[in-house]
């Protein structure tokens, strides 16, 4: 009689531990978990697509933001991670060991918005600033209007949206406007999330802002170039430290981002001195673990790690300018290299 | 006789480790239970530390600052799902007197209730996708009409899905309770002459009472823990909201939103929110359980 | 007297008529959800999106395939775990009515239900996730067995109640052996009741998003490993759902439809189960 039961028993863990197996079996091709930055999602999930079809190794990215990269790359759970902040002290203490980031792309953050007609803008800085602390309420500002002899604008109230995760599009869109503005430098500062003004409406990502302004007659918000310009919305020129308005383009980007790189990348490139460059463009990061022995992983893994980073900042750079992205400089890539090359197993070069 | 023995024997201890293997079970679902509370404690201990009870009054969530009240989240919450509550009533309680009192069998009937029931089967994100592109036009033409600024989402979006959430739980507990009402008592009350309304009025709905508050409490339990098409449509502000219109949080959306990046003191408070959202629910539960228990038990006795 | 007996009969309609009205206003809202799903799901569903995966942002084209078979190892997964446990724990509650680990049991099993799916995901994201240094299938699995178990529980209890309790006097009687009546003829004749319940709770957890995000987390690719994140449906959903692309609206549209139809068939053939294998007594 105990005999039933324990064939009972017998039975469903046999048939457990078959399915079990099962999936577990297919576990033979290398697969590699990203997180982090949706400001270079688009290019990332294409790259790695391509790199999927010629080396066979799956590498799921999942867009969370740059704080969510940061922190799950800390807590282990992911191989890489995606930021479009230069980790802070602070976060770079508390990872541990030493945490190296290559710059893949730079990146225009713009200021996109949803009115009737879809008119081409002119921002100053001003604007942008008193837009999103809330003191511009309506469209036909004289602010904005003095800009725009020539636009029509409505009487429409202004619906601010922002990031509600912690992101690195923030980061570079705060950093400009502290730069340019003293109340945004006293009230709100920079950061991945600040504190935004009461009123505002908090998106996840940079397709949810572009969802929500899409979606919004009056809403402004902020997001990565391509977003905007895959959907067909309307996003303003920018007058740089210069004093030219400037439309967010790859050139613009490229040119804004004509600074020398110091060795670790950590550059600012929001506001720069270059006449012709857009004033709110950035570069955006993978994050990883210089020693890639931690928490029981592979030599293999590391391998393939370190060998999709070598590829994502050489033969991966040409997806980068079909996206609308500008691709590294020649400088740039070369310290990209150089920090891939430092990656260590055990103490060991993982490159000889 | 040597092999009965010896089944008799294997019989007893079979026996045993039967039971034993039940009780663990039932066992393991107190432990399982102990362990999510204890885990959660722990996990929110050092937010506790910092902040104690003035949690539940600061106004700021700020994590470049690492201030952290939840008053905005507690609002929130509270205004979303007493508001969902407010529009679900009249619905709810219609559903419970029309299949529990007008029509208690029949094609009507069945249609009706099966509707419901599909109606509380439809997925959470679902009911956030469809509010998405068709409650948020809707809501935003209704705030242009009426001067407020049309964000489209916010706390009146967000009561309006869950109301519609919410309706088939309260309905159905409504509908059952309405059926306990004892037979007699309500053939008394028509033989001397009171119309189906004053029947209703006067002998169902004093005599169900406790059972259809106690369906509300359950529905308002699974109002202020429903995260996904809340965190869809509220607009993920972390201010007091000002108006029924304006962008607010909930406490699950401002979990679902912020926990995957959250670190230290800041994971310590989502978590700290995530047990106070336990407690809550977890207490509206028991009370709303209880009641609803006592009432079908009282009837029970009251029939034999 | 008279008039007072037709005011009373007319507020006696007026009331019936506003119940009526009431009750079939709030089936608005249904009629709705279901005619946008259908209408937007079922023109994007065809051989294509079912069956491939979804490709990079911006480019047309892909389905939900991974998303599909993610969903579906989900329920197995969380089947395996949370069957065998909630259905000795029906049992252990419908053999022991009362005593003190019952009635802790019964609160705990109302206090599981109760809770927010959130709080569950949190759970699994500290149990699972975080030890295992990981996002994975296995922890989602657990999150969503986590859920399962109260409905499970309930309706074994529930349904091994009702069977008489001479059945059981009479296997006793003849000298089987306390667990082989257990096992042999009570659970058989509730079969129904239980894989109603078990039906019912696989519906429950099928559209769940909330638990999943911090734990399954989404893959774009195909992956069957539990050990590794895991694309899921739901999660699909909400995905698409926030996207400014409006071919990923329709495929949100689309997946919504799958899942519909899903939940709705397990819901019909729970019921239908329950029908049809009842025993009468």
């Amino acid at each position: 009689m105990f005999r039933d039961l324990a064939r009972a028993i017998s039975c469903a863990v046999i048939s457990i531990s078959i399915v079990l197996a099962a999936f577990c079996a297919s576990a033979g091709d290398m697969e590699l978990l990203g997180a982090g930055a949706t400001f270079p999602q688009p290019l990332y999930s294409k790259m790695f697509d391509a790199y999927n079809q010629q080396y066979k190794v799956k590498i799921n990215y999942q867009g969370i933001g740059s704080g969510g990269g940061i922190n799950q790359l800390t807590k282990k759970t992911v191989d890489f991670g995606g930021t479009d902040a230069f980790m802070t002290a602070k976060e770079l203490q508390a990872a541990g060991s030493p945490v190296l980031h290559i710059p893949t792309c730079l990146g225009a953050v713009v200021v996109t918005y949803n009115l009737p007609g879809s008119p081409k803008l002119n921002l100053t800085p001003e604007a942008i600033a008193n837009i999103f602390l809330g003191n511009i309420k309506k469209w036909n500002d004289s602010r904005i209007v003095s800009a725009n002899p020539n636009a029509k604008l409505p009487d429409l109230p202004i619906t601010v949206v922002r990031r509600a995760d912690s992101s690195g599009t923030t980061y570079i869109f705060t950093e400009y406007l502290t730069k340019v503005s003293g109340e945004w430098k006293s009230k709100l500062g920079t950061g991945k999330s600040v504190n935004w003004p009461a009123g505002s409406i908090g998106q996840k990502g940079n397709p949810g802002v572009a969802g929500y302004v899409k979606q919004t007659p009056g809403a402004v918000g902020y997001v990565e170039l391509l977003y905007a310009i895959q959907n067909k919305m309307s996003y303003g020129s920018i007058k740089n430290k210069a004093g030219k308005f400037i439309e967010p383009t790859l050139k613009a980007v490229s040119a804004a981002a004509n600074v020398k790189i110091p060795d670790d990348t950590n550059v600012s490139l929001t506001n720069t001195e270059a006449a012709d460059g857009y004033p709110i463009s950035g570069f955006t990061w993978l994050i990883f673990y210089k020693e890639q022995n931690y928490a029981n992983r592979s030599k293999d893994r590391a391998e393939a790690l370190a060998k999709m980073l070598l590829w994502a900042v050489n033969d991966g750079q040409k997806y980068v300018e079909p996206l609308q992205y500008a691709p590294l400089s020649k400088e740039a890539a070369a310290k990209a290299n150089k920090i891939v090359r430092s990656m260590t197993y055990n103490g060991a070069p993982l490159f000889k | 006789m040597k092999t009965k023995k010896k089944t008799a024997s294997g019989g007893n201890r079979s026996e045993k480790r039967f039971n034993m293997a039940l009780t663990a079970s039932g066992g393991f679902i107190v432990v399982l239970l102990f362990a999510v509370f204890a885990t959660l404690l722990a996990a929110a201990v050092a937010s506790i530390k910092e902040f104690g009870l003035f949690f539940f009054i600061g106004k700021t969530w700020d994590s470049s600052t690492e201030t952290f009240g939840a008053l905005p989240f507690l609002v929130g919450t509270l205004c979303t799902s007493f508001l969902a509550l407010l529009i679900s009533i009249p619905f709810s309680i219609a559903i419970s007197i029309f299949l529990g009192e007008y029509f208690k069998e029949g094609a009507v009937s069945t249609f009706l209730r099966s509707a419901v029931e599909v109606l509380a089967g439809i997925p959470s994100v679902i009911y956030g996708l469809w509010g998405l592109f068709l409650l948020m036009p809707a809501v935003r033409l209704l705030e242009t009409q009426i001067g407020a600024p049309p964000h489209g989402v916010g706390i009146f979006t967000s009561s309006l899905i869950l109301a519609i959430m919410i309706i088939p739980f309260s309905a159905s507990i409504g509908r059952e309770v309405i059926t306990l009402v004892p037979g007699d008592l309500k053939e008394a009350a028509y033989s001397l002459g009171a119309t189906r309304f004053e029947v209703i009025k006067n002998i169902i709905i004093p005599y169900a009472r406790s059972g259809i508050i106690a369906g509300i409490l359950l529905a308002l339990g699974r109002a202020i823990g429903e995260t996904m098409a809340v965190t869809m449509l509220i607009g993920n502000s972390n201010f007091l909201p000002t108006g029924i219109f304006s962008p607010a949080n909930t406490m699950a959306s401002v979990i679902a939103n912020e926990f995957a990046e959250a670190t230290g003191i800041t994971a310590s408070s989502l978590i700290y929110i995530a047990l106070v959202l336990f407690f809550v629910t977890t207490v509206v539960n028991i009370i709303g359980t209880y009641v609803i228990q006592k009432v079908s038990i009282e009837s029970s006795k009251e029939v034999t | 007297m008279k008039d007072h007996a037709g005011a009373r009969l007319i507020k006696d309609m007026i009331f019936k008529c506003a119940v009526c009205l009431f009750a079939f206003i709030s089936l608005l809202p249904l009629y709705l959800i279901l005619y946008y799903i259908t209408k937007n799901g079922i023109m994007v569903i065809n051989w294509d999106f079912l069956f491939s995966l979804p490709r990079p942002i911006g480019e047309s084209g892909g389905g939900v395939f991974n998303a599909i078979i993610g969903t579906v190892m989900l329920i197995i997964l969380s089947c395996i775990m949370s069957i065998p446990c909630g259905i000795a724990a029906g049992i252990y509650l419908s053999e022991n009515k009362k005593g003190k680990l019952s009635n802790t049991i019964r609160l705990c099993v109302i206090v599981l239900q109760g809770t927010p799916s959130i709080v569950i995901g949190i759970i699994a994201y500290l149990w699972v996730v975080a030890p295992l240094k990981t996002f994975s299938a296995l922890s989602g699995g657990i999150a969503l067995s986590i859920m399962m178990l109260p409905v499970i529980i309930k309706t074994t209890e529930e349904t091994l109640k009702l069977i008489p309790y001479h059945l059981k006097e009479a296997s006793l009687a003849l000298g089987v052996p306390y667990h082989r009546t257990i096992l042999k003829v009570i659970l058989p004749s509730g079969i129904s009741g239980i894989l109603t319940g078990i039906l019912l709770s696989v519906a429950r957890i099928t559209g769940e998003t909330a638990p999943l995000l911090f734990t399954a987390f989404g893959n774009q690719f195909m992956n069957m490993n539990i050990l590794k994140p895991i694309d899921s449906l739901p999660y699909r959903i909400f995905y698409y759902a926030m996207s400014p692309y409006p071919e990923w609206h329709s495929f949100a549209w689309g997946a919504s439809f799958i899942l519909v139809v899903l939940t709705l068939a397990l819901n019909l053939f729970a019921r239908g189960i329950s029908v049809k294998w009842k025993i009468q007594f």
